[in-house]
């Protein structure tokens, strides 16, 4: 039931439709020098990199398991049933864990604010819930960006790979990275050209502190208990000694 | 004690918390972009890595010291609780203060508290910094009871101390280690020389050091500037305690780059291999070498002179997790900006400045021998009649 977004970049034409409806859809200014910014903002909550010649767009991952959700201390980031990782503002503390800890370092900050927000790519979540594709995708001219289920995507691309006689790398990235995301990129060259982080894992990140945390509560108790067992162990020698009539054995 | 007139230090606290004070308008009226050297590649700089991460390994002494001495019943150690239980509430306090800096939205540090995320380690830490600064202030309590001759509350405070400190002890076990458990999500982000799965033992073990190493110091500080003499032999143990500590660290930290296979690392050179360096050298080799030899361990000036390098080398530790660990990663070198650092020794010198007035005012250095057992309140009352006059 989940949707996803599927860019494939041997479609692009880097007409940067995509990056102007994104700004009308969230409010967003737009003009000749914020399309020719080469990286997401505030302001660009989606960029088309051009890199000599080749096209890779940039938006938020959407992760399956987001990393944004699990680190924020006040929940401000939760993934919808729909698959748009959406942020509540009136929770934000602005602690900036999101930014440090997101694999795809996705969000963006308000930074000349003087009380600022984390901006990022939310889908067009509005637009999801009421069943239309996202501001991206209904734009763009040569069906570069697509919307859709995840799984009919995921086949899409499985396909257009098998019968693209070589001219796509093969991997759709975001289809295991970090457990899998709900943007879906092909491209005819490696990923890391364009600057995603090579050796990015399969396993989703939010695993790795879960481990950690999920031993507090036993780490607790145990704790509580030895520690009360030591104060016990450690003074009841004064205590005896007191029963027996004599002075506690001066330690200092 | 303390003469009114202009002395040295005095003149660079009131240029410290001038300048500091600028910093915190031009922080207010303008927000974070205009007063830090933070961008989206680098969104946590010097207020997160020294003011938070080290202001919290460096009020470690007050878990350390309440378990030697209420717990383990360590009661040679108990004229030192209170100095370092107040720098631990302080430190604390002033942690607080800096993240209100830090914080897009200070004024919604309590959100934590009532929109929960389980799943966070943030959140963790935000609850038992919460809770454990609580704990603190009751334990600190009890030098503002004993102050105002409220025996009452003294006594009720003697009820439930020994729960507090366990209570104390486990939340700073807690969060100590979750301050290292925050950078285990960036795997990809963090250099190899720093990003391990140890990450929390190593930040625990550390923060134990430097909670002996933070008593030494402080003692010969008071010692020094405010004329509390403590105990040499009460030093000395510390001292000893230090080095078996210092070396049970160092064969973690070696041990873990030894199994993840990361030393070839250090042949590729770079500002991180050397940051490296000046860390192993000031927290492993040169306390540990010091502290070897008998005459130094056995000198006031030798532990202090150990104390402050395991200080320096724990804080470099710190820096180089949150800054030179994490910088690789972005596209661009941090260097914070002024009003970062201006703001940063603000805090410190406010914190010299409340440590000082408060051991001036206070009872924190008196040798209350209590022993636990005495809990009749007339002996009690008498004992710290008696206390406040000799104070006076």
């Amino acid at each position: 039931m989940s949707k996803a977004i599927l860019y494939d970049a041997t479609l692009c034409i880097g007409c940067k439709m995509c990056e102007q409806a994104c700004a009308e859809q969230h409010g967003l200014p737009y003009d000749d020098n914020i399309a020719a910014e080469q990286r997401q903002s505030d302001h660009k909550y989606t960029v088309v990199l051009n890199q000599d010649g080749k096209y890779m767009r940039r938006l938020c991952m959407h992760c399956q398991d987001p990393t944004c959700a699990s680190v924020c201390p006040v929940a401000a980031f939760h993934k919808t049933a729909l698959g748009p990782v959406v942020y509540e503002a009136s929770r934000c503390i602005g602690c900036r864990y999101c930014m440090m800890a997101c694999p795809f370092s996705v969000p963006k900050y308000e930074w000349n604010k003087t009380w600022p927000l984390v901006r990022k790519c939310d889908m067009c979540s509005e637009r999801v819930t009421k069943g239309l594709p996202t501001a991206c995708a209904e734009i763009c001219p040569t069906g570069a960006t697509k919307f859709g289920e995840r799984d009919d995507l995921i086949a899409e691309a499985k396909d257009r790979i098998a019968k693209g006689q070589g001219q796509y790398v093969d991997h759709i990235y975001g289809l295991n990275e970090v457990g899998g995301t709900s943007t879906l990129l092909l491209s005819s060259v490696p990923f890391e050209y364009f600057g995603f982080k090579p050796g990015i894992s399969t396993v989703a990140p939010p695993l790795l502190t879960q481990g950690v945390l999920s031993h507090i509560p036993d780490l607790v108790t145990i704790g509580a208990v030895g520690l009360g067992g030591i104060w016990w162990l450690c003074n009841r020698k004064e205590e005896v000694a007191e029963a027996e009539g004599r002075q506690a054995p001066k330690k200092a | 004690m303390l003469k009114r007139k202009i002395t040295f230090w005095r003149v660079v606290l009131a240029i410290l918390l001038a300048a500091g004070a600028c910093a915190t308008v031009l922080r207010f009226a303008r927000g974070l972009g205009a007063s830090t050297h933070l961008t989206d590649d680098f969104p946590w700089g010097l207020w997160i890595g020294f003011d938070v991460m080290c202001g919290v390994m460096l009020a470690a002494g007050g878990f350390t010291l309440t378990a030697a001495v209420y717990l383990f019943n360590l009661m040679k150690f108990k004229p030192i609780v209170r100095p370092t239980v107040l720098t631990a509430f302080l430190g604390y306090l002033l942690v607080v203060v800096a993240l209100l800096f830090d914080l897009g939205r200070g004024y919604r540090i309590w959100h934590p508290l009532v929109m929960w995320n389980p799943r966070s380690v943030m959140f963790e830490v935000a609850w038992c910094v919460t809770l454990y600064t609580t704990v603190l202030s009751l334990e600190f309590s009890g030098v503002l009871f004993e102050h105002f001759h409220l025996y009452k509350l003294l006594r009720l405070r003697r009820m439930i101390l020994i729960p507090l400190v366990i209570a104390g002890v486990m939340l700073s076990t807690l969060h100590q280690s979750s301050l290292g458990s925050l950078y285990l999500i960036v795997p990809n982000k963090l250099h190899p020389l720093w990003y391990t799965p140890l990450l929390p033992v190593l930040f625990f073990l550390s923060a134990i050091c430097v909670g002996l190493a933070m008593t030494i110091f402080e003692s010969s500080l008071s010692s020094k500037h405010l004329h509390k003499q403590l105990e040499l032999p009460l030093i000395q143990a510390l001292g000893r305690t230090l080095l078996v500590m210092l070396c049970v660290y160092t064969v973690v930290r070696f041990q873990d780059l030894l199994h993840r296979g990361v030393f070839h690392v250090l042949s590729k050179g770079g500002w991180e291999v050397w940051l490296f360096g000046l860390e192993v050298l000031l927290v492993s080799v040169a306390p540990i070498g010091l502290l070897l030899v008998p005459k130094v361990r056995e000198s006031a000036k030798g532990l202090y002179l150990a104390a402050v390098l395991c200080l320096l080398g724990f804080v470099t530790n710190r820096m180089n997790v949150a800054i030179t660990g994490m910088e690789g990663s972005g596209r661009q070198q941090y260097i914070p900006k002024w009003t970062e650092m201006s703001v940063t020794l603000a805090i410190i010198a406010f914190g010299f400045l409340v440590f000082a007035l408060a051991a001036r005012y206070l009872p924190i250095f008196s040798h209350d021998v209590a022993s636990p057992a005495i809990e009749k309140s007339q002996e009690v009352q008498a004992e710290y009649l008696e206390l406040s006059h000799v104070e006076e």
